[in-house]
């Protein structure tokens, strides 16, 4: 079993880690306790004082408020996207590529879709603008609820860590 | 060995017992001589239904509650392992030498597989392990169908099968399965499989477009016997290898499947005779009961608990002319659709579920229900399971859920799968998504990969050759796709495939003796990886001349209006395929004056380079139908064959301004984009190096923060726009044609559709009103309605 550092971790989400331990993470069974630590440097890198709960994105984050304990989606900015159980991308901005105009400002003629076929649909954060998913579906297809995690499970059975209060 | 199987042929047969059966020529029931293979009496279909009946009732593989060898004996138990894995692999490598194909030998595109009585994996090796279960669905449809008494089970045997409908992902997959015998039972089989260059269907290269139906996939043998007494039949190879378009590499193909199996075989027999039966069919079970634990255990170390939903399509543009395929009901656009749920329980079990994936078409790019949960196997060692230790306690070990009469499990005995990998990539390319979901929640970031590029475009075709014979051509230069980004580094450039991840895109030297056509250029396809924090790796393309065939075709199979991959977390997917062929190109006259020539890269498609070094009488083709039929390539006549790149990772304005600047010098990204989408302030210096300037590139990108808040609405709002079009069935004829095929098939994804859109009760989209050819809508027919067929269903249907 390996074990890593806090700093090893902090290296790990910021892109920093030397191969010889991406190798190493990669070929050797998984240490149980990444998660602490990865909540850790991730609550140390946020500006906001609610508690992370889960990373769903580099920017995005199920927490507990800590001013109502509610659970809520957050971008790292601040801008909150309701209640975790919902779809953030429901509250979230869109912008739609579905011209050829519009796709070709992200890629080159005959590289990107015929909107014909396939939109891009590009959700980003209302406050800062941050890109938190890019969807592409045909046109038509629902808004994709892509993940409904459940934690309680996790905390409890799986990594065994006390489960933050919640508050309904 | 031979030795041993004459004896054993000669031996008495203890299990040796009468069973009624019916003459085949009066219909009247008569005794007649069966031999009991196993040791218990029972047949090998009693034996399974057996393994499988304590396995439900258990949860645990043929019921073992006590991994007795492993844990009371762990030095044994890991070198029975080692010796016997280890065999596999040197089995693998040793035998691929005999091939001539550079597909197997330089692509490494075969696999051997040790199997226990029942037909289920206990190791395989190395290569293209989506065989692990098309191979083992072979052997169980022998069991079912009583193979036992006709034709019949010996030592010395050698069977045959490529046949789609009971398991195999395409025909041009060809396994050889050979009995394994201890005495005079049987313990198990051994099974090896070559992806070969050709099976004489409507087209040249194995893996044909245009054909409607199987009957124009080419040659297909269901489990024959094609040996006794370890050598092939004469029938067989005769039949064969005029059925194919490329016997000499048949046959050596086949040559390399019956040494690998046979070395195999051997190896067993050493192995009982130095650890004794009784521990070697333990082991033969308990290995994959342990494999089973494992991947639970994977699951539970690795994931989060919970529900995933993900999606990929790919497009099927077969309304276009250079589609020429002799059914006219096939003429139509579509679009294949693979949702997936991913369900991972408490206790960590979990289940896949394509609820609501589009139903089979016309086309060959059907997937029988083993191709796509074997398949799966081949994505999760690279992700989930990356050891040894796949074997098909994965498979007990995960509900699958494949709705029968999709195009991932077929209602249809005529479905065509020549090109089942058109979609099968895609369709996995979501499940990375959500795999990679769990592990960056969980804080494993080396393990997120945003998905896998579409493993094309398969350049194929044929003629007669530099060398006056018959041949084909089936690349496997997609061998070498780029790859999804990761969470903390970019993809890799032109570097491995999803269904292979040991391949590459082989030599230049080899493809040009292998094939008519010399490389004009080979470089790395910029901009063809996904943009992101982390980008997708970059594919390649070849710019290939016809150059000394008789007679030549050549065709293009790949994505072209879609993409089937989807950036990740803010990431862009990769970009799409195109086409590029040339006719008339006066390259002869060219080459003759000293002109220039089209060398190297297609790097703006748009920029026509190619059509500038060409003459200007050429006949050109470059679009997006990346989709085709054989068309006529005579000498000095261009191919492009552009592999792609994978999807990108994280909002593309977080990636480093350094990265930027190396992928620009790099030829990995076009100056344009640099600015467009990585908000990149850059400049070029005297030598031509490109510079990011990192200040004005910080300034920038918040600018085009605030550029993308003003231009976007809010998700809620757009709804009402996207609702308004759906209400008015304004979307083009593909699309509602995917969307009508899934409805028909599955009432709870029609019923959630209009749930989303808040659609009237009587909102409904029938095939009927498209207007477009509605055959297989109504009328369909099963294999297992076939007379004396039982079918292997290996999945919640």
């Amino acid at each position: 079993m390996s074990a890593y550092s806090r700093e090893q971790i902090g290296n790990m989400v910021e892109g920093k880690l030397n191969s010889d331990t991406v190798h190493r993470m990669l070929s050797m069974p998984k240490d149980p306790e990444r998660f602490e630590l990865y909540l850790d440097v991730l609550q140390q890198k946020v500006a906001w004082e609610d508690k992370i709960i889960l990373p769903l994105g580099p920017h995005l984050y199920i927490v507990q408020s800590k001013a109502t304990k509610k659970w809520v989606t957050k971008c790292s900015c601040g801008h909150e996207f309701g209640d975790y159980r919902e779809n953030w991308k429901l509250n979230a901005l869109i912008y739609v590529r579905e011209t050829e105009e519009a796709m070709s400002q992200v890629y080159p003629k005959l590289m990107a879709p015929d909107t014909k076929w396939q939109v891009y649909r590009e959700y980003c954060c209302p406050e800062c603008g941050i890109m938190h998913d890019i969807e592409a579906p045909t046109p038509w297809y629902p808004v994709i609820h892509d993940f409904e995690p459940d934690i309680e499970a996790y905390y409890k059975e799986w990594v065994h860590l006390p489960l933050p209060e919640r508050a309904e | 060995m031979k030795k041993e199987t004459s004896k054993i042929k000669e031996a008495t047969v203890p299990g040796k017992t009468l069973e009624l059966a019916p003459d085949i020529r009066t219909g009247r029931t008569r005794k007649t001589e069966n031999k009991r293979l196993l040791a218990s009496g029972m047949t090998l279909k009693e034996h399974r239904d057996d393994v499988l009946l304590r396995t439900r009732q258990t949860g645990k593989y043929n019921g073992i509650d006590t991994l007795d060898l492993k844990e009371n004996d762990p030095i044994r138990y890991e070198k029975l392992f080692s010796k016997l894995r280890g065999g596999l692999v040197h089995s693998r490598e040793t035998a691929k030498k005999i091939a001539a194909s550079p597909i197997v030998e330089q692509e490494g595109e075969l696999c051997f597989t040790l199997y226990n009585a029942a037909g289920d994996c206990v190791l395989t090796s190395t290569g293209i392990i989506i065989h692990v279960g098309t191979m083992g669905a072979a052997i169980k449809y022998m069991i079912e169908n009583n193979w036992e008494r006709n034709p019949g089970i010996n030592p010395g045997d050698m069977f045959t099968t490529n046949d789609c409908s009971i398991g195999n992902v395409h025909p041009c997959d060809i396994a050889t399965i050979v009995p394994v015998f201890w005495e005079d039972q049987l313990v198990g089989w051994v099974g090896g499989v070559t992806h070969v260059i050709d099976t004489g269907s409507v087209s040249p290269g194995s893996m044909s477009t245009g054909q409607a139906t199987r009957f124009g996939d080419g040659y297909q043998v269901t489990c024959r016997k094609t040996g006794i007494n370890d050598e092939p039949l004469r029938d067989w190879l005769h039949e064969s290898q005029r059925s194919t378009r490329t016997p000499k590499y048949w046959i050596l193909d086949e040559r390399t499947r019956i040494a690998g199996c046979h070395m195999i075989r051997e190896l067993v027999e050493e192995v009982i005779e130095a650890e004794g039966l009784e521990a070697y069919q333990k082991f033969a079970y308990e290995c994959i009961e342990d494999g089973r634990r494992g991947l639970l255990n994977r699951v539970k170390a690795m994931t989060i608990p919970g529900t995933y939903r993900k999606v990929a399509f790919t497009d099927v543009p077969y309304a276009h002319p250079d589609v020429v395929t002799s059914s006219p009901f096939a003429r139509i656009d579509t679009i294949m659709h693979a949702p997936a749920e991913i369900t991972i329980r408490p206790e960590g079990s979990w289940k896949l579920d394509f609820e609501g994936a589009s139903r089979w078409g016309w086309h060959s790019y059907n997937a029988n229900q083993v191709a796509f949960t074997s398949g799966i196997w081949v994505m999760l060692t690279q992700t989930l399971v990356p050891t040894e230790r796949i074997n098909d306690g994965a498979y007990y070990a995960t509900e699958f859920r494949l709705p029968k009469g999709t195009w991932m499990n077929p209602d249809d005995r005529r479905t065509g799968h020549a090109y089942a990998w058109h979609f099968l990539v895609a369709g996995w390319s979501a499940l990375w998504r959500g795999m990679s979901q769990a592990y960056f929640s969980r804080g494993y970031l080396e393990e997120v990969n945003a998905g896998n590029g579409n493993t094309s475009n398969w350049m194929q075709g044929g003629g007669i050759n530099q060398d006056g014979e018959v041949h084909a051509v089936n690349s496997f230069e997609p061998a070498a796709t780029g790859t999804g980004a990761c969470a903390i580094k970019d993809g890799l450039n032109h570097a491995a495939a999803i269904w292979n991840p040991e391949g590459d895109m082989g030599d230049i030297e080899i493809w040009e003796m292998a094939e008519p056509l010399l490389y004009l250029g080979r470089n790395v396809k910029t901009n063809s990886g996904g943009y992101g924090k982390y980008r997708g790796g970059c594919g390649f393309e070849t710019l290939r001349m016809t150059w000394k065939a008789t007679d030549w075709t050549m065709f293009f199979m790949g994505n072209g209006y879609m993409n089937s991959d989807w950036g990740f977390m803010g990431g862009y997917p990769s970009a799409t395929g195109y086409r590029f062929e040339a006719h008339d190109t006066g390259l002869k006259e060219r080459i003759e004056q000293g002109l220039p020539l089209p060398l190297g890269a297609d790097r703006v498609p748009c920029d026509l380079e190619y059509e500038n070094n060409i003459s200007d009488k050429a006949r050109v083709k470059r679009d997006q139908q990346a989709m085709t039929t054989e068309s006529l390539f005579e000498n000095y006549d261009l191919y492009l064959n552009y592999v792609r790149g994978g999807p990108g990772f994280g909002d593309a304005l977080d990636r480093e301004a350094k990265s930027v600047e190396t992928d620009l010098n790099n030829r990995a990204l076009l100056p344009e984009f640099a600015e467009k989408v990585y908000g990149a302030v850059i400049s070029q210096d005297a030598k031509g190096m490109w510079h990011v300037d990192a200040e004005k590139t910080q300034a920038r990108r918040a600018e085009v923060r605030k550029e993308r808040i003003a231009r976007s609405k809010p998700t809620r709002e757009w709804m009402k726009g996207e609702r308004e079009k759906i209400l008015k069935k304004d979307a083009s004829p593909q699309v509602r044609h995917m969307f009508a095929t899934s409805f028909a098939l599955s009432k709870k994804f029609l019923d959630d559709f209009k749930a989303f859109w808040s659609l009237p009760k009587s909102w409904d989209l029938p095939e009927s009103e498209l207007g477009v050819a509605v055959h297989g809508s109504k009328g369909r027919m099963d294999l297992s309605q076939m007379p004396d067929v039982k079918t292997v269903v290996l999945v919640e249907e």
